[in-house]
């Protein structure tokens, strides 16, 4: 169901043994994968596995202990993420992200919100200010244009009636989909989701699988298309409109492949459900992991499987 | 105990509509003897200096009018609680009015009778005006907010108003030497009210030593006035500019700390540059301050004085008027508004602005910021620079104005009053400084016979801001860009 993957030659983000430690404790253990433009690669594991700390790690929130995280734009432009300070990971190369926990500015706008998203843009444009404090026409033009592209956001998350809502007082569902319009606002080349279904009900979930698949599969006006990292514990989104699924536990990973594969990875379901062959799988886990009566190759969790479907 | 009893009997005092007396006054008495423990070293005992040395005196009148005081007040608020406002505010009003009126046996009796009657009287006729309403503390807490909503929007015009008003202020015949001299020290604390707002209200750095840039542009300008010999006016842009440089002097190490951190060390550096001043004798003057400050021309055209210096024209010559010393303040006045204005203007303005805008998202939240690619750091120094800038032209207009300058002026108590200034209004709000100011600055002035009770006033008010409006009197903040042009009612009226 999801659009064919684009086939280019070279990964829009390489992770390559990514190693993170905070002391004694090993979060990410020796990690490595791809993750190309226009696919979403989904990033799952039980809670503890490291998801959150190498989302940190690619969007510079820390420096990774080990490894090498290369960015390449469409253009062919290189960065090396773990060599650049925080702020200039999403100003310079293009890597924008949403929270776990959502992190709006909420005493502002829903506009206003979108319009400081485009900071950096428009500081050049206002000349530092100096610009904009004297009235030159450039900067005007440069918010119009900013308003615009958060016009076009805004309707996207269908929330152009809100435009001038304080965001604080949003309901939460907004507030999740408002924040990735503010991560699309700053025109990024790939975009890192922190849970974004966290919290929502069945009907906002399905909303935001189309708002995913519309970034995935839009050309940008830069005429490339967003690469979408996804942190989910959701697995019906995750299985629905993921084109990559990336498994971790305990820091290493343990499978990769499309969600058909990783579904089916005798490592996964250990990993989810225990080693233990004879307790029965929980229907409603069963049911989320999508798993077919008799779907079994070989496997310790294929039995248990059977007996909870 | 106490409390415990109060509210028990304010409980059934309310369903029944009764007086425990027995209670009350068990409550009150209680209270009484705490008192008594309290003001009998405190205020009962009292060291004289008798020429064969420090001798102890006693003040028997003095304690049991405080005992007074407590036991009738502490009586007064139970029988508040209970039901009984309205008699209270009566009998506290009477109290208050003899205590006023007729003539009393002792001074201490009638202190006791009018500030007695009258706290009481006061706290009496809240709980009967509150009493009467039927709005909830959430519903009050609204409607003010919609009071500070409509205050804001008003603002567009009572800020042209009060401008115009502030400028005709010297031309008129009301204008006299006291009037214009207390519009000049508003004018400076609305000032650095609304420099320090740039800091404290939009990027929510909490400033604990901001008047430290008020000093270094009042010290800029003696110095080089002192041993350069330097005007004013090439004076004015200089001390700005020093200011900023130790803004970003002083924001390099510091804005990676954040909050409390970040306060404790601007209050740190406050205070180390008001002892820089008091110790380096040779450079400053030390505590003796610095005397002789030139005081400013017109533009570098004309002086002030009767018979100026050589190669410089007279002011009242040079315009053909009858000479006064008024001319000067009249001067300072404008000079003082115009800098005032600027710092306004500014700030509407800049809110607007990437810049602006940006430093009310690290208030917000600065973690967001970051992942958006907004430099903290650099968004954070520009603040602190533009601030200590603006403190530094109102220090460099403080040194001409007084003439003489000294640490004295610069002591942490500024840098709290500024505080007080900017909270108390509102923060981010610039109208609320102005009327903050007003209270805070102009109230002590109109009432200077009281200026013993100033600190206890000021300390009152805070208090009574801080249980009725946490977030500032007039704390409102309307949106710096509408896509719906206002048309929206939900935007405004959901504020919180």
């Amino acid at each position: 169901m999801s659009a064919a993957p684009m086939s280019t030659d070279k990964p829009l983000l390489t992770v390559e043994h990514l190693t993170m430690r905070f002391g004694g404790l090993v979060a990410n253990n020796d990690v490595s994968f791809e993750a190309r433009a226009g696919e979403i690669t989904a990033l799952i594991g039980p809670n503890g596995a490291g998801k959150t700390t190498l989302f940190n790690c690619v969007t510079g929130f820390y420096t990774p202990t080990v490894g090498r995280l290369t960015l390449r734009h469409p253009a062919g432009k290189e960065f090396l993420l773990e060599r650049m300070p925080g702020y200039r990971i999403a100003q310079l190369a293009g890597v924008a992200r949403t929270f776990q926990n959502i992190r709006l500015f909420s005493g502002m706008s829903v506009l206003e919100n979108l319009i400081v998203a485009q900071h950096n843009k428009l500081m050049r444009a206002s000349t530092f200010a100096i610009g904009g404090l004297l009235g030159f026409p450039s900067y005007r033009k440069a918010e119009h244009e900013a308003v615009e592209l958060a016009k076009y956001w805004l309707e996207r998350v269908r929330l152009t009636e809100f435009a001038d809502w304080e965001a604080g007082n949003l309901p939460y569902g907004a507030q999740r989909r408002l924040e990735i319009a503010r991560a699309m606002c700053t025109e990024p080349v790939l975009l890192c989701l922190d849970e974004p279904a966290a919290g929502l009900n069945p009907r906002e979930s399905a909303e935001l699988a189309e708002i995913l698949t519309f970034i995935r599969d839009v050309q940008t006006p830069q005429g490339h298309r967003t690469g979408v990292l996804l942190i989910e514990h959701d697995m019906s989104v995750v299985m629905r409109i993921s084109d990559h699924v990336v498994v971790l536990d305990y820091g290493r990973k343990i499978s990769d492949g499309d969600p058909e594969h990783v579904k089916n990875d005798p490592a996964v379901i250990r990993a989810y459900l225990g080693e233990d062959e004879d307790e029965a799988l929980p229907p409603e886990v069963a049911a989320d992991l999508n798993m077919p009566p008799t779907a079994g190759q070989a496997g310790a969790g294929q039995t248990s499987a059977q007996k909870g479907a | 105990m106490t409390m415990h009893s109060n509210t028990v009997s304010s409980a059934a005092g309310g369903a029944a509509r009764g007086v425990d007396w027995a209670a009350t006054i068990k409550d009150a008495g209680l209270a009484a003897f705490v008192a008594l423990l309290l003001t009998v070293p405190l205020v009962g005992l009292r060291t004289v200096d008798r020429p064969t040395g420090l001798g102890i005196e006693a003040r028997p009148e003095e304690v049991v009018a405080s005992l007074l005081l407590v036991f009738l007040g502490r009586l007064g608020l139970g029988l508040i609680r209970q039901g009984m406002a309205l008699p209270v505010l009566i009998l506290a009003l009477a109290c208050a009015g003899v205590g006023l009126l007729l003539p009393m046996p002792t001074q201490v009796l009638r202190l006791v009778l009018v500030l007695g009657g009258g706290v009481i009287a006061i706290r009496a006729a809240m709980t009967v005006a509150t009493g009467r309403s039927k709005l909830s503390q959430a519903d009050r807490d609204k409607r003010m907010d919609r009071i500070a909503a409509k205050v804001q929007h008003a603002s567009r015009y009572i800020g042209p108003v009060a401008v115009a008003f502030a400028a005709v202020l010297p031309l008129t015949p009301l204008a006299d030497r006291m009037i214009l001299d207390i519009g000049i020290l508003l004018l400076t604390y609305i000032m650095l009210g609304w420099g320090l707002n740039i800091v404290v209200g939009l990027a929510g750095l909490l400033d604990l030593g901001y008047v430290a840039f008020y000093a270094v542009g009042a010290y800029s300008y003696a110095l080089l006035a002192h041993y350069f010999g330097l005007s004013f006016w090439v004076c004015l842009p200089l001390a700005g500019v020093l200011a900023a440089i130790s803004g970003v002097l002083l924001g390099f190490p510091v804005l990676r700390l954040r909050g409390d951190y970040f306060a404790i060390v601007t209050l740190g550096f406050g205070e180390i540059i008001r002892i820089i001043l008091v110790n380096w004798y040779q450079f400053t003057g030390g505590p003796n301050g610095i005397s002789g400050i030139p005081r400013p021309s017109f533009f570098g055209i004309a002086d002030f004085s009767r018979s100026p210096a050589e190669g410089m024209a007279a002011f009242h010559e040079m315009f053909g008027l009858e000479f006064s010393p008024l001319h000067r303040i009249i001067f300072l006045y404008y000079l003082i508004l115009a800098l005032a204005l600027v710092v306004n203007l500014f700030t509407l303005r800049v809110r607007k602005l990437p810049l602006g805008r940006a430093w009310e998202a690290l208030r917000e939240d600065d973690i967001a910021c970051a992942s958006l690619g907004i430099n903290r750091t650099n968004m954070k120094l520009a603040a602190f620079a533009i601030a200590a800038m603006f403190g530094g032209f109102a220090g460099s207009f403080f040194a001409t104005r007084q003439g003489f300058i000294s640490p004295e002026s610069f002591t942490f108590i500024e840098s709290a009053i500024i505080l007080a200034i900017v909270v108390l209004g509102g923060m981010g709000s610039q109208i609320g400084v102005v009327v903050a100011t007003l209270l805070v600055i102009g109230l002590p002035e109109a009432f200077r016979e009281l200026a013993d009770y100033r600190m206890l006033a000021f300390g009152a008010g805070m208090v009574v801001i801080m249980l009725w409006r946490p977030r500032g009197l007039l704390a409102h903040r309307d949106p710096t860009i509408l896509l719906h042009g206002g048309r929206n009612p939900a935007a405004t009226g959901a504020a919180k």
